[in-house]
């Protein structure tokens, strides 16, 4: 059996855009087995939210991620109205709509970009942010801003969309499909690409069931989860889209499932700017929510976002909790790891688009001692980490500190 | 005594080198830029770098042996700079010339890539490792078609001499067009020498940081990257004598049809780098062995069954 080596990738490295720890072990160039450390970027939302106002609450959790800014504030804030038992007009849905799926290209044409360079593939990658560039633009000019949109606000939406911008969207999609096509063309056609992508990361459908897989890496495994149709939220229900999967159940699948996805989504967008109704764009919201809760299931570019919300009579929640996709999608990551190539480690992990920071959560420590769950206080956790240190042949005694 | 100075320090020696290499650098650089749809660095952008660099702090791992690793980037720049002594570049003929010349190159321009190996073997950390070892893989990959390619069309030239090589072709140009199969096995088997993409597989940079380099810094890595600017020179120089049979005896046209070809080479490795992904190293094994290999065996047998008409 040749020798076992361990290679940290991460929680700094050229392939993570975010700090996150994978382990490997490798034999020679193959990977034996792989492990998944988190909690490098925990920022404390959950609680952070609890100490904070609805409406204050909507910009920190649009924070949460920078690609799905829209996404999670939907959520939450879905979440929220139906908490207040409120129902937003019908022309503030289409525009969550219409920011929801512009934000999804965005999105998409930023994974087809950074897939193309976790293979080494350059060109691709400054090709396809060039084309999301227009998205972009197309994002500030209906809500001001390129990242956070802050388009959603309780009962409604904050800006309306006026006849001369629907024709600018429609110009820009009209462009963007075009691109998609070229890619689409791209991805079908080029050797060492396909050489790279083909095979890779293989993740069955009876193992994407089993570990909850969801978003784009479960419907490249043939699994038919989609919550805008499994559980319509504002107007998907009135809105004609085909959930895309594959069943290659490798990279190559995610490329193709994203790539109509996004075709799926330029539909969408057009429905959408041809059905919008006339009406307000929000309705009036009382301050104190009553005590009560709800959760709520959005379909993120990246997978199912999952976000709870329960009040307690007063402006503040009581309780806010997030899932992001990431989280649902991390669980198959060693699965897919493990018996593949060193060279394919960065794009299989790029493959399920992780977003890690949304992901991170605290660390619930068991005390080795008496195997009492929960945390250390700073004195202990001092001591711990100075017996941690001398077995390492440092004394760490020497040192004065307190606090 | 002068002259020898003059050719180690001026012409063909570090001075021309490292001018022409930056601006081969720089013209590799702006054309993969403008293929990507990007704006590309200004002219002066690969002296920045290199004088950035010189300027640093070159930190020396605890653990990597410290002899080692300060003395192999200036092993590696020697390697290749020897090279260019007996390559001719505007005329027929190089500076120093000898019956079996063509082999020493070849052997020379091995060593850069040895010196890759031990940096990262010696920098003794983990990617650092891994990209040696990837390096020496793929040195096993590419080297023998790229070796088949160059000797094809000096066993029809009848001659070990790459100035005979030369010779032969510019008084027999219509021969050479049977030398593109092997033309085409070195343009690709170079990116491989080159580590360029789709063969940048020892530094590889979301996989393993930057390969062997990883751990170097400051002027050890300036002397490295001037070093593969050298190569790059060298090894398109290379091509262009063996392949391409255009030559004048006057030197004031002669540079400009050298500098002419060069570029053209270059041209094609950046559109290349540009085209392609990053391929694994066992594809690359594969690719190489399967295709370029008999490609390069395709090519003796052409030479040797015109030699045996003619």
């Amino acid at each position: 059996m040749p020798k076992r080596i361990e290679i940290p990738l991460g929680p700094q490295h050229p392939a993570l855009k975010e700090p996150e720890n994978f382990t490997l072990y490798l034999e020679g160039e193959r990977v034996a087995a792989s492990n998944v450390t988190l909690g490098y970027n925990h920022r404390g939302m959950e609680k952070a939210c609890e100490m904070r106002s609805y409406i204050q609450c909507l910009y920190l959790i649009e924070r949460t991620c920078g690609i799905c800014s829209h996404s999670h504030t939907t959520a939450f804030i879905t979440a929220s109205e139906e908490v207040a038992q409120v129902e937003i007009p019908k022309r503030a849905k289409y525009i969550r709509v219409l920011i929801g799926e512009l934000e999804r290209i965005h999105s998409h044409l930023l994974w087809v970009g950074v897939a193309g360079h976790e293979i080494g593939f350059d060109s691709l990658f400054m090709y396809s942010w060039r084309d999301r560039e227009v998205v972009m633009d197309i994002l500030a000019m209906l809500t001001g801003g390129r990242v956070q949109y802050s388009i959603n606000t309780f009962g409604g939406v904050r800006r309306d969309v006026t006849p001369a911008q629907k024709e600018q969207v429609l110009k820009a999609v009209d462009i963007l499909e075009e691109r998609t096509k070229y890619y689409i063309d791209i991805a079908l056609t080029e050797t060492t690409m396909m050489g790279r992508l083909k095979h890779v990361g293989g993740l069955t459908h009876e193992i994407a069931m089993k570990y909850h897989a969801s978003g784009p890496l479960a419907r490249a495994s043939g699994v038919t989860r989609d919550v805008r149709k499994d559980d319509p939220y504002l107007v998907y229900d009135e809105l004609d889209f085909n959930v895309i999967t594959n069943d290659g159940c490798d990279v190559f699948s995610r490329v193709v499932v994203r790539a109509l996805e996004l075709m799926e989504s330029y539909k969408i967008i057009r429905q959408v700017l041809k059905n919008m109704p006339d009406g307000d764009l929000t309705v009036k919201v009382a301050r104190k929510v009553p005590a009560n809760e709800a959760t709520v299931r959005y379909e993120a570019p990246r997978g199912e976002d999952i976000h709870y919300v329960r009040g307690n009579g007063t402006e503040k929640p009581e309780r806010v909790k997030l899932r992001a996709p990431t989280l649902a999608n991390l669980a198959s990551i060693t699965y897919m790891l493990d018996g593949g190539y060193l060279a394919d480690v960065p794009i299989v992990i790029a493959a399920i688009d992780p977003c890690f920071s949304c992901t991170d959560r605290a660390i619930n420590v068991k005390q080795i001692d008496n195997g009492r769950e929960g945390t250390l206080d700073w004195n202990k956790l001092r001591e711990y980490s100075i017996e941690w240190y001398k077995q390492r042949g440092f004394d760490a005694h020497k040192i004065k500190f307190s606090i | 005594m002068l002259w020898s100075l003059f050719y180690i320090f001026i012409f063909p020696g570090i001075f021309f080198l490292s001018t022409y290499g930056l601006i081969l650098e720089y013209l590799d650089r702006k054309l993969y830029a403008r293929f990507q749809n990007r704006v590309g660095p200004p002219w002066f952008q690969p002296l920045a770098d290199f004088v950035k660099l010189m300027g640093k702090e070159g930190i020396i791992p605890t653990h990597a042996d410290k002899g080692m690793f300060k003395v192999l980037p200036a092993f590696a720049m020697a390697a290749v700079s020897v090279v260019i002594l007996y390559v001719p570049m505007w005329s027929t003929n190089a500076l120093y010339a000898f019956d079996g010349d063509l082999i020493v190159i070849l052997y020379l321009l091995t060593i850069p890539t040895l010196t890759f190996f031990l940096a990262g073997w010696y920098s003794t950390s983990l990617y650092a490792t891994i990209g040696a070892v990837r390096t020496i893989t793929q040195l096993f990959a590419y080297e023998v078609p790229l070796f088949m390619s160059l000797l094809a069309p000096a066993i029809l030239a009848n001659t070990w001499s790459l100035s005979g090589v030369v010779e032969f072709y510019s008084n027999n140009p219509w021969l050479a067009l049977a030398n593109i199969p092997g033309f085409i096995v070195a343009v690709i088997a170079v990116q491989g020498k080159l580590e360029r993409a789709p063969f940048d597989i020892p530094d590889a940079e979301t996989e393993i940081v930057a390969g062997p380099f990883t751990e170097y810094s400051g002027r050890f890595l300036a002397i490295f990257r001037m070093a593969i600017d050298f190569e790059l020179i060298v090894t398109s120089s290379i091509i262009a004598a063996v392949f391409i049979p255009l030559w004048s005896t006057n030197l004031w046209l002669g540079i400009p049809i050298y500098i002419a070809k060069t570029i053209f080479i270059i041209f094609i490795m950046a559109l290349m780098r540009a085209l392609m992904a990053r391929i694994r190293i066992e594809q690359m094994v594969n690719f190489c062995w399967k295709f370029l290999a008999p490609l390069a065996i395709l090519q003796i047998l052409i030479d040797i069954i015109i030699k045996v008409l003619v």
